[in-house]
């Protein structure tokens, strides 16, 4: 049992901005919070290959094509580093995909909404991406070593994967005025999910307070949420596209900009399941990795075959 | 745990370039060491990061313990005489 001396121990050491490792004693909540965390975000990366896959085939060019095959295996490996990393703190593989699956477990309620035409790929890079990207550069900085070393090399990967969808974007902005309305209308409809993917407000988020003791998280919901706006605002500004927020202005006393609020029923809709493909996703999931099933014994039991030969040999 | 039959875990190890040491990046899982190599392969040097990998199963580290931190590392730290700048050497006497 876990008494106050080894938790304010363990706080001073935090406050120290020293680094928690795999074996170090840790606060049982700090642990599982880490769990939860570092799951729903390597979930969120396997997830976030469906709708992309969604357009491989159907891709303008080669080139692209291969961008994007490229962005959805980094993705994938993204997704094994943070398993990995969420493995070191005594949870197995197969727990984690078995959460996933039966519900258990979240994965960021971006990837419930479909990717309807090509401008989608171009949106969700520049606008899912990058929010993702403000979350994960923040993150760098956790107090856990495991988790902070894969957000390291998570980053350093990822910001092709912004830039890839802008190019998109801006292809599209300055083509023909059909191509130039699927790029806002792209941009419509992924704007609002994007700024959900923060979180709740501060003020509703249930765990914050805690973590940014532990410093397991670094900044809060909103002032990423903020940062990011500021940042994308002036990108919109050079496509020449309109962000769908009538409320959007230029607050010159606070630095930033104020923009409208968030449809936070949409949010815990979609958190509860109730997105446009929260059902088609998990299918996906739990298909693949049934199907894959006898692939992964039959690689176990030729391993076992190759080792018998050797003992015997 | 779970008792489903999992591909066992291990660590991999990639030397970014000739000359210098390998170093560990990750871990993965893998039937064999053939395919844990092949698996690092793709999950870690998708980028050029190494020219060389070395994956050994976790199972077969052996590791010093966190608890024994003090008393594994601290009869180094009151020997500051094993560092140069103990010493002082004249300014005269050039570079040492």
């Amino acid at each position: 049992m876990e008494n106050q001396e080894q938790l304010d121990q363990f706080q001073a050491y935090v406050d120290q901005e020293m680094k928690v490792e795999a074996k170090d004693w840790m606060p049982e909540k700090y642990r599982n919070t880490l769990i939860r965390q570092i799951a729903q975000h390597a979930h969120s990366e396997v997830v976030g290959m469906l709708p992309e896959a969604n357009w491989v085939t159907r891709a303008p060019s080669l080139k692209r094509k291969a961008i994007l095959l490229a962005k959805i295996q980094d993705e994938g490996g993204h997704g094994l580093y943070l398993y990995s990393a969420c493995e070191t703190l005594g949870v197995d593989r197969d727990t984690l995909i078995d959460e996933l699956h039966d519900g258990t477990a979240k994965y960021s309620s971006i990837f419930n909404y479909p990717t309807l035409n090509w401008a989608d790929i171009g949106a969700v890079g520049w606008l899912v991406d990058g929010a993702a990207i403000v979350n994960q550069v923040s993150l760098q900085r956790t107090s856990y070593g495991p988790y902070s070393r894969a957000m390291i090399r998570i980053c350093k990967e990822e910001s092709f994967h912004q830039r890839q969808g802008y190019v998109i974007m801006m292809e599209m902005a300055k083509g023909t005025p059909a191509q130039k309305a699927m790029a806002q209308d792209a941009l419509n409809r992924w704007w609002w999910p994007s700024l959900m993917m923060f979180g709740p407000s501060d003020k509703d988020s249930l765990h914050s307070q805690q973590n940014m003791a532990w410093k397991i998280k670094r900044h809060s919901n909103d002032e990423l949420r903020q940062k990011f706006v500021d940042m994308t605002v002036p990108q919109t500004e050079y496509l020449g596209l309109t962000l769908p927020d009538p409320d959007l202005k230029w607050n010159a006393e606070r630095g930033h900009y104020d923009f409208g609020e968030i449809n936070w029923d949409e949010f815990w809709q979609v958190v509860r399941g109730n997105g446009k493909c929260n059902k088609e996703r998990i299918a996906a999931r739990q298909k693949a990795h049934d199907e894959g099933a006898w692939v992964r014994e039959a690689a176990l039991a030729y391993a076992a075959k190759k080792r018998n030969k050797k003992g015997a040999a | 745990m779970s008792d489903k039959k999992n591909w066992p875990l291990w660590e991999v190890f990639i030397r970014s370039k000739q000359g210098l040491h390998h170093k560990h990046v990750g871990s993965l899982h893998a039937p064999d060491a053939e395919m844990a190599i092949e698996n690092a392969r793709d999950v870690y040097t998708r980028r050029m990061e190494g020219v060389s990998i070395w994956v050994i199963e976790s199972a077969h580290v052996h590791a010093s313990s966190p608890d024994e931190k003090d008393c594994m590392y601290d009869p180094a730290n009151d020997k500051i005489y094993r560092h140069p700048t103990f010493y002082d050497i004249p300014d005269e006497v050039g570079h040492m």
